[in-house]
């Protein structure tokens, strides 16, 4: 019984990877870089709905859309500010100005909100559910968190398969130039994937803090790392490919603790993730682009 | 092109670190924060008992504090601990506090005629930063060391102040080696002394039989208790069933930890941890539904006052501690108000030990005769006589001494949380 | 002089500027008008210069992206450590046991270089860099679960505690998990750092101008012209790469033996310490190593140099870092300073003129 509740706890875990993992997968497809600061872009999210619910009584589900609506802000400032400028460079460059803009974030955070731990009231009200005569809880927060990553999954998917705007990500992530010539505005494009991955991230940030009610400055940081090991073992792109890859993430981490090594939790993780690399070098679901001679 | 502009910065960078080099006195302790924070707590003063002629004076020795040429001259103490990145609560709590303790001296008349002034510098937790950070203070004639706040980064900056000798009192470096040199001296229990406090007292007071350990494997702190508690643990009537460790980059999910406790049997848990993740812990447990006791060390001291925290989830908690912010003692209350009054917050533990540390250098100073005149060396041979012969009543404990080897003895108070508020055992 | 290329000229120049600080440093420092925080960065900086050109090669000449540079630091800072205390005794001679300490270090590193690169190797862009990432993150988390101790009987290994040692009394913990290594003795210094530096630098800029070097750049232009032309791409691929983890050993004793503790932590052999490098190498100019140098300097000194600001300093370090990112790559930025610079050197001849 323990086995499958270690299971279960796995799943919980690997659910809130996968939806951070979602937001950046989908930067990634489309702007093809590795967003660094998403990771921070969801602890602002958390400490808006944190201020709002905590400091303002605002009704918690109302506190979500003010998180989305400024993490939509911030994401698609950041994308302006810091991003757009270093288009056409080299990706590394980029990569670098993503730091900074994390850096800047905690900084920010450290300096508004002090290092304190602020504790996180849970949005989800939803009871525990005590399976088989108590041996079995599965907790209310890790049911919602699973059913929004479900949602949000089979969301997006339709709308970037069956949307207009949704097939010009599409074709932007496959080469801007000749989606450019098409007609499609690849900066709007890119500003919208920027725009959908940062309300992503306000959600991501609830279900963590909910999960996980303990939020700092750098709360962020390391889930963020997390999800984007995530996504890369879904094959990074792809978006059912994050959400398989945050789950079995999940479930690998909190198996290896049980049965391994707690200490060694993470270095199981990523030794798996060498594993699968290896065997799969884009990914469980990553597409195999042929080289061209 | 690009290179030119490259050196340009470069030769920028130069000038820049000319111009540090030489206003060696550039951060001075934020002037004019500095003298309100004396001045309210000139106010608070007033307010408790003191006639308004005294509340005058101390208004013009914090005026006196502002341009800090008093006839004793000034006495320069540096603190070094982390103001940013993960541990910042830990450094801004020592931090602040510190400033209160300068402050509330620097209004009463100073140590010996000398003003106190206080430089705090940031380390960012990472031992190469401070031993940046205390050669900063270096430059600017720290004369006396307060710190540093972590273990790890207490043992590279004792190193540098053996090699200064130069006084270093660290109000929180845990770690057996931050005193290994003669020069060093702490305000907090030492890691081995908590481990071995806390297991004997389960045992004592039978508390537990099956006992299961969850510990913070990439800490010092954390880790050093956890073995000096498993070590004592085989001399004592009960047994650790399951000892389980995590690492800062795991630090979020600890179900599967409190599964294996609770699957093992445990009617008690030890956290020789950190309020934050304890917080997590006593949650998690919660939604699992695992009923134990639980029991920490120091390091839980703060869990109360998380903002918004649940402290219902703490009830039964038990944890040896030196200080408890709603104790009722006239110290620990005066204390707690100046705190809130100028950082609208709570102090912590840390906190505690910063301000018992900067009254510590002073009732040293006040028994070797410390001049502001005297060299960083003779300070410190003198206050390295003094500080064995003192006895300071502390926030963290009444009639505390050291012994030469910087150890401090005071009594470990075990409380528990009951209706959200300590309550002594 | 005429008949120097270019390149040589080029590479001349940036000995000269390392030798240069130095003797400006030293004629500083015995005249004592060196800060002691500055006299504190000295070796710091040369850990950092180190590790920027010796990541350069990886990313510069090698094209590939790797974030677990820390990770080789790490390797080589511990072994050098446990070299160096278990010898305190045994070699007397501060320097010679140093110069050992920075061999061992070296190989070490290397080793962990090869294991690594064969697999990591085979993959390709943002999946080689999160590969490495891991291999970073391993080493870091393996060694934070290392307890090594001695006593008469010779060396006991535990990857749980010191107490599952089973040391006998008079025993010595050398590596205490996460509390590392303490005790480290002190033998880095000012000027084994900068000849360090340029031992770096004179292994990276001749390879790059040897055959191996201009094998290494065919694979980074174009692997399949590349391989067309018979060039073995594992091998070339694995010196370089190996090369480059073998320096980060170096720095890496250069650093451990500059603290007396040694630990592990996400801050200084993590993933953030593998970006900071990345940063350097990325600010100076990727495949530029005299950039590499300066930016490493610069902006190893910038986070202390604005301690005046205390709460504001990392603030302030953030957005300098992005402005200098956007004002050394923004295509729009480049061209607004390729017409300033055309503009003022037309002035220039106007006025001559």
């Amino acid at each position: 019984m323990s086995f499958i509740s270690y299971l279960v706890t796995g799943i919980s875990l690997g659910s809130v990877y996968a939806i951070i993992a979602l937001g950046y997968t989908m930067v990634y497809g489309i702007a093809k870089m590795l967003n660094f600061a998403h990771g921070d872009v969801i602890m602002v999210g958390s400490y808006v709905v944190f201020v709002a619910v905590s400091n303002m009584g605002v009704n918690p589900y109302v506190a979500i859309l003010i998180s989305m609506a400024v993490c939509t802000i911030l994401g698609m400032t950041i994308e302006k500010v810091a991003y757009k400028p270093l288009r056409g460079t080299s990706p590394l460059a980029v990569l670098i100005t993503a730091i900074g803009v994390s850096y800047l974030l905690q900084n920010l955070a450290l300096l508004i909100f002090g290092a304190d731990t602020k504790a996180f009231t849970s949005v989800v009200t939803l009871p525990n559910l005590v399976l088989f005569e108590g041996q079995l809880t599965i907790s209310g927060v890790t049911i919602v968190t699973v059913v929004a990553c479900i949602i949000i999954m089979v969301c997006l998917t339709l709308f970037v398969n069956k949307t207009k705007p949704g097939r010009a990500m599409i074709a932007v992530s496959e080469d801007k130039g000749a989606a450019e010539l098409m007609g499609i505005n690849v900066n709007g494009t890119i500003a919208l994937t920027f725009a959908i991955g940062s309300a992503l991230a306000a959600i991501a940030g609830v279900l963590l803090c909910s999960a996980y009610p303990a939020l700092t400055p750098y709360t962020g940081s390391m889930p963020g790392i997390k999800a984007f090991v995530a996504a890369v073992f879904g094959g990074i792109g792809s978006i059912p490919g994050a959400m398989i890859g945050g789950i079995i993430l999940g479930v690998i981490e909190n198996l290896s603790k049980a049965y391994i090594s707690s200490q060694m939790a993470d270095a199981i993780v990523f030794a798996v993730l060498i594993v699968v690399l290896l065997v799969k070098p884009t990914g469980i679901l990553g597409k195999n682009i042929q080289e061209k001679v | 092109m690009k290179k030119k502009l490259l050196s340009l910065v470069l030769a920028m960078a130069m000038t820049a670190s000319l111009l540090a080099g030489c206003g060696a006195g550039t951060g001075e302790t934020t002037g004019t924060d500095g003298a309100e924070v004396a001045e309210e707590a000139a106010e608070e003063t007033e307010a408790a008992e003191e006639t308004a002629e005294e509340a005058e004076a101390a208004e013009e020795t914090a005026e006196e504090a502002e341009a800090p040429a008093a006839e004793g001259g000034v006495l320069k103490i540096g603190g070094i601990g982390p103001t940013t990145g993960g541990a910042a609560v830990y450094g801004t709590a020592v931090m602040n506090a510190a400033q209160i303790a300068v402050d509330e001296i620097n209004a009463a008349g100073g140590v010996n005629g000398m003003t106190l002034e206080l430089k705090f510098e940031d380390d960012e937790c990472d031992a190469e930063k401070s031993v940046n950070a205390y050669n900063t203070l270096k430059d600017w004639n720290m004369q006396v060391l307060m710190g540093t706040v972590t273990s790890g980064c207490c043992i590279a900056v004792a190193e540098s102040a053996m090699a200064d000798n130069m006084f270093l009192l660290t109000p929180s470096g845990s770690a057996v080696e931050c005193v290994q040199y003669d020069n060093a001296f702490r305000v907090c229990f030492s890691d081995p002394n908590q481990g071995i406090a806390s297991a004997q007292y389960i045992g004592a007071n039978a508390l537990a039989t099956k006992v299961a350990v969850i510990y913070d494997s990439s800490d010092i702190y954390s880790s050093g208790i956890y073995e000096k508690f498993a070590a004592e643990a085989a001399n004592q009537p009960f047994e650790i069933v399951a000892a389980e460790a995590f690492t800062a980059d795991n630090k979020t999910d600890f179900t599967v930890q409190l599964q294996k406790a609770k699957d093992a049997g445990a009617d008690l848990v030890f956290l020789p941890i950190y309020y934050t993740e304890a917080s997590l812990i006593l949650a998690q447990a919660n939604q699992m539904g695992l009923d134990t006791k639980f029991f920490g060390c120091d390091g839980l001291d703060g869990i109360l006052a998380v903002e918004n925290f649940d402290t219902a989830l703490a009830e039964g908690v038990m944890l040896l501690t030196p200080f408890a912010a709603d104790a009722t003692d006239d110290k620990t209350v005066k204390f707690v108000e100046a705190y809130k009054a100028a950082y609208s917050d709570t102090p912590n533990q840390f906190a505690a030990d910063a301000y018992d540390a900067i009254y510590t250098i002073k009732a040293a100073c006040e028994k070797a005769g410390v001049t502001a005149d005297m060299s960083t060396s003779d300070i410190c041979d003198a206050l390295k006589g003094a500080m064995t012969q003192i006895t300071v009543d502390g926030l963290t404990g009444d009639g505390i001494t050291w012994s030469a080897d910087g150890e401090p003895t005071k009594a470990p108070k075990a409380v528990v949380i009951s209706d959200g508020a300590y309550k002594a055992m | 002089m005429k008949k120097m290329s270019k390149v040589t000229k080029n590479n001349l120049i940036t000995y000269a500027m390392v030798i240069a600080a130095y003797i400006v440093m030293e004629i500083l420092l015995k005249t004592g008008h060196v800060s002691s925080l500055l006299q504190g960065l000295l070796v710091p900086l040369c850990t950092y210069v180190i590790l920027a050109v010796s990541l350069n090669l990886t990313v510069g000449i090698l094209g590939e992206l790797s974030l677990g540079h820390a990770g080789f630091m790490c390797v080589g800072a511990f072994s050098s450590a446990l070299f160096s205390l278990t010898t305190k005794e045994a070699i007397p001679n501060g320097g010679l046991r140093f110069l050992i300490a920075i061999l061992i270090a070296c190989v070490a590193a290397a080793v962990c270089g090869v294991i690594v690169g064969i697999p990591v190797l085979r993959l390709k862009g943002d999946y080689l860099a999160i590969v490495t990432l891991a291999f970073g993150e391993i080493i870091k988390n393996l060694v934070n679960a290392i307890y090594l101790g001695i006593d008469s009987k010779g060396f006991h290994f535990s990857m749980k505690d010191t107490i599952s040692l089973n040391l006998e009394p008079e025993g010595k913990v050398l590596i205490k998990g996460a509390q590392g290594i303490t005790g480290t003795p002190h033998s880095s210094n000012f000027t084994i750092g900068v000849i360090l530096i340029l031992i770096t630098l004179i292994i990276v800029n001749n390879l790059v101008h040897s055959r191996t070097g201009r094998a290494v750049m065919s694979i980074r232009d174009n692997r399949i012209a590349a391989e067309s032309i018979g060039i073995n791409i594992t091998k070339y691929k694995l010196i370089a790469f190996t090369l480059s983890a073998a320096m980060a050993g170096v720095a890496g004793a250069l650093y451990s033996h500059n603290l007396a503790t040694l630990t592990a932590l996400p801050k200084n052999f993590g993933y953030n310490m593998s970006i900071m490098i990345l940063v350097f190498v990325v600010l100076g100019g990727i495949g530029n190593m005299r950039g590499s140098v300066i930016a490493a300097v610069v902006l190893t000194l910038l986070p202390e140099l604005l301690r005046g600001l205390s709460d504001y300093r990392m603030l302030i370090y953030a957005i300098v870092l992005i402005v200098m990112m956007i004002f050394n790559w923004s295509p729009a930025v480049l061209d607004m300073r390729k017409k300033l610079a055309a503009k003022l050197k037309k002035n220039q001849t106007e006025k001559e003129a």
